[in-house]
């Protein structure tokens, strides 16, 4: 089987899409011709033709909109938004347009669409090409939020993104686009290669979505992570010796509830990794999810290793990223007694 | 879906999409002999209280001065003292070598990252010149010749870039994304469009304030796409806003060229005409041309006559940034085959046309301006380039989120430094 980096998987994953249903349309800002600046939508327009792959004004408000108007007609919009730091000005069509329309319209205008959008930090980005927003997403009702680990899930869970019939944001971690990265900024990534999920299967296939997956399984406690942090968190229980179960959500709105639950009440211990700020962030959710589903089967308090409540800073991200120290720290912390 | 079935209306002409593509394409061989270059001096000057709409024929002209003969021509001479047109040649080549020092430094591993204005110097330091030096910048992120042309020193640049214990923003800006209220420089944002309204509220604050100082914002071709842009010109507009308004229009964003935001259908000074507002477009590799309008237009603004958009006509020679390789969306000889030349050279050949300079003079110059972006770099990295940067920082990582550092945040500094005491 072939392997392949995150964005290869990616862009198989609009071929086989675009080849299946020819009313999937691809627009972003550099997406065309070029194929965009992290290169997912390389070769479709080459393939599919202008109409169907093409430049966006630098519009994020813009494409969204687009996007429902497409949607209304009755066509699939798979847009991509560079950065996930810039899809502020598309925030108001997101959140009371695309998310809102087949409740206020009692399902008379679904708004099928996904949104591509690369996230996180690690890249040395700055504060405007480094953030974690998917908090902001997945307060909003009607909203499906999905964040891959890996090649094979980025594929499968885009395909099914797009086949499923109402809108869904995809946060694509940047740092792991070409290996997985395990918080260990001062050792060599691994290629995507050597990780047995870069074997992406030819052809059409989906992750589903609202499936979590374990992905290394354990008895001592549970860490639940997405993203980049699934690497990060594997990494940090295999230095610490620890018989942890980890579980990879792949999809935060609507949540594998079920899986969390089950996998916490068998370990009594929960840690859980996000890489975004501390305050209101997804981890502060799910820590909410567990104390009440699962408050006397807990030995130890819930605990949450999270980036900080700053803006990502530039020359610092090493002490922003929840790394290896913060992993450790809190791995002891929740283990204690 | 029945609605969408072309059939259903079988008599109407079939829709068609048009996706703008530009000119030439890698392995395309660039010709620009379509462009329409109008002569210098052809443009007329109007008054600078003239209604908006006497200005209008000029967006879709091309105020230019520097004829043929490299000779200043026509009514927008600025008519400027020799020893003005050598300072803003000297700034220009200390921006050309700062830029490549710099982009040499991120290739070396020093910094992130980087991003140069070769092409464009003319328009920052001209139009910075043309102001006084109390008026307020809101630029984007190509826009370093202001500060240099308001003699910043070079090393606090650096020490940004490097994001070194000198620099003022702490490590937290990416490289090149500089503020300095002192230098009447607001802060670069990553995100496009943002400081382009603003510009107008620092205006409309001036005014509210009966105060004398204008306000300059700075937009790219392809950042007018956003609603910002059009928040811009509505507001500006409604009020008679004392403000000038510039995009430059190198004719790329990243990959897409100026077609993408809406180039094939007007200019981008002729968003000015819709506003009510006057435009003026204006060869931007011109310094003198780009000296006059910002004069025209600041005076205007100063005189309550109302806000002017200029539109800077000009090519990106190099990449978007470190980040980026134009090869792969455009032909690598594009710059040099530009018609309206190269900014340096251009108000070189005038200063040596009106005979206020000379080949050897430029040589002891660009020697002196390169002696001096080498030795602030020299200085700068004493204090450090970006991979040694790291540890030190944790402390003040924290400061200025807020005036006061709320308890959350000061548990959350107490973890970080004891992250880095492990």
């Amino acid at each position: 089987m072939p392997t392949m980096n995150m964005i290869q998987a990616l862009n198989d994953a609009h071929k086989v899409l675009m080849r299946r249903d020819e009313d999937v349309v691809v627009f972003g800002e550099d997406a065309g011709y070029f194929g965009g600046v992290f290169r997912v939508t390389e070769g479709l327009q080459k393939e599919f033709g202008k109409t169907r792959v093409f430049d966006a004004p630098i519009s994020e408000g813009g494409i969204v909109a687009m996007a429902v108007g497409m949607a209304a007609y009755g066509i699939k919009p798979l847009i991509e938004i560079q950065f996930a730091d810039y899809i502020y000005p598309g925030y108001d069509q997101i959140v009371s347009e695309v998310a809102k329309m087949r409740y206020r319209t009692a399902g008379e205008w679904p708004m099928p669409m996904v949104i591509r959008t690369p996230y996180g930090g690690g890249i040395f980005g700055g504060q405007t090409h480094s953030q974690s927003p998917e908090s902001l997403f997945t307060h909003i009702a009607g909203l499906k939020v999905v964040i891959p680990s890996t090649p094979y899930d980025a594929k499968g869970l885009l395909i099914a993104a797009v086949e499923d019939p109402d809108p869904v944001i995809m946060f694509e971690p940047k740092r792991i686009y070409n290996g997985p990265f395990d918080g260990h900024h001062d050792r060599p990534v691994k290629p995507w290669s050597k990780h047995p999920a870069s074997e992406v299967p030819g052809g059409h296939y989906t992750v589903p979505l609202g499936k979590a997956a374990v992905v290394r399984e354990g008895n001592a406690l549970t860490i639940l992570a997405y993203g980049t942090m699934v690497h990060v968190a594997l990494a940090a229980v295999e230095d610490q010796g620890l018989d942890a179960e980890v579980i990879d959500l792949r999809t935060l709105v609507p949540l594998d509830i079920e899986k969390i639950e089950q996998s916490v009440e068998k370990t009594g211990r929960c840690l859980i990794a996000q890489e975004a700020p501390r305050t209101s962030g997804f981890a502060a959710e799910l820590s909410a999810l567990v104390q009440e589903r699962c408050f006397y089967h807990l030995e130890a308090p819930v605990e949450r290793v999270t980036g900080w409540d700053t803006p990502y800073p530039h020359a610092y991200e090493w002490a922003y990223f929840p790394g290896p120290k913060r992993m450790k720290k809190a791995l002891e912390k929740v283990m204690a007694d | 879906m029945s609605d969408k079935d072309p059939s259903l209306r079988r008599n109407a002409p079939k829709l068609a999409l048009h996706v703008p593509e530009p000119l030439f394409r890698p392995g395309d061989t660039p010709d620009f002999s379509s462009l329409k270059i109008p002569g210098a001096g052809s443009a007329p000057r109007p008054d600078v209280a003239a209604p908006a709409p006497e200005t209008h024929p000029l967006t879709t002209a091309l105020v230019r001065v520097l004829g043929e003969d490299d000779k200043a021509v026509g009514p927008w001479d600025p008519k400027l003292d020799p020893e003005t047109l050598r300072k803003m040649l000297r700034d220009m080549v200390t921006v050309r070598i700062f830029d490549d020092r710099m982009y040499r430094s991120q290739r070396q591993g020093k910094t992130s990252f980087y991003m140069k204005c070769t092409g464009e110097e003319a328009i920052a330091i001209a139009a910075q010149s043309a102001l006084d030096r109390d008026d307020m910048h809101f630029p984007t992120y190509r826009q370093q010749g202001l500060l240099v042309s308001r003699g910043y020193p070079l090393t606090e640049m650096m020490n940004q870039i490097y994001s070194n214990k000198g620099d003022k923003l702490k490590g937290r800006q990416l490289p090149i994304m500089y503020s300095d209220k002192a230098f009447g420089f607001f802060s670069i944002s990553g995100n496009l469009g943002t400081q382009f309204p603003q510009a107008v509220g620092w205006a409309m604050a001036a005014a509210i304030k009966g105060d004398s100082r204008i306000a300059m914002g700075w937009i790219g071709d392809g950042a007018t796409a956003e609603g910002d842009f059009h928040s811009a010109l509505t507001f500006a507009a409604v009020y008679n806003v004392p403000v000038v308004l510039a995009v430059v229009n190198n004719q790329w964003a990243i990959s897409s060229f100026s077609g993408i935001a809406g180039a094939e259908r007007a200019t981008f000074a002729q968003r000015a005409v819709g506003y009510g507002i006057a435009g003026l477009r204006v060869d931007g590799n011109d310094a003198l041309a780009v000296y006059s309008a910002v004069k025209w237009a600041a005076e205007r603004a100063r005189t309550n006559a109302g806000p002017t958009l200029i539109e800077f006509f000009t090519y990106r020679a190099e990449g978007h940034s470190t980040s980026d390789d134009p090869s792969g969306y455009r032909p690598t000889n594009e710059a040099k085959l530009w018609p309206l030349g190269d900014p340096v050279e251009r108000l070189k050949a005038h200063l040596i046309a009106i005979g206020e300079w000379d080949e050897e003079r430029h040589a002891a110059m660009t020697a002196e301006c390169d002696a001096a972006v080498r030795s602030a770099q020299k200085e700068s990295e004493k204090l450090g380039i970006l991979p040694e940067q790291g540890k030190d920082g944790v402390e003040t990582m924290f400061d200025d989120v807020y005036a006061d550092v709320p308890w959350h945040i000061a548990e959350q500094r107490e973890q970080a430094l004891s992250e880095g005491r492990d």
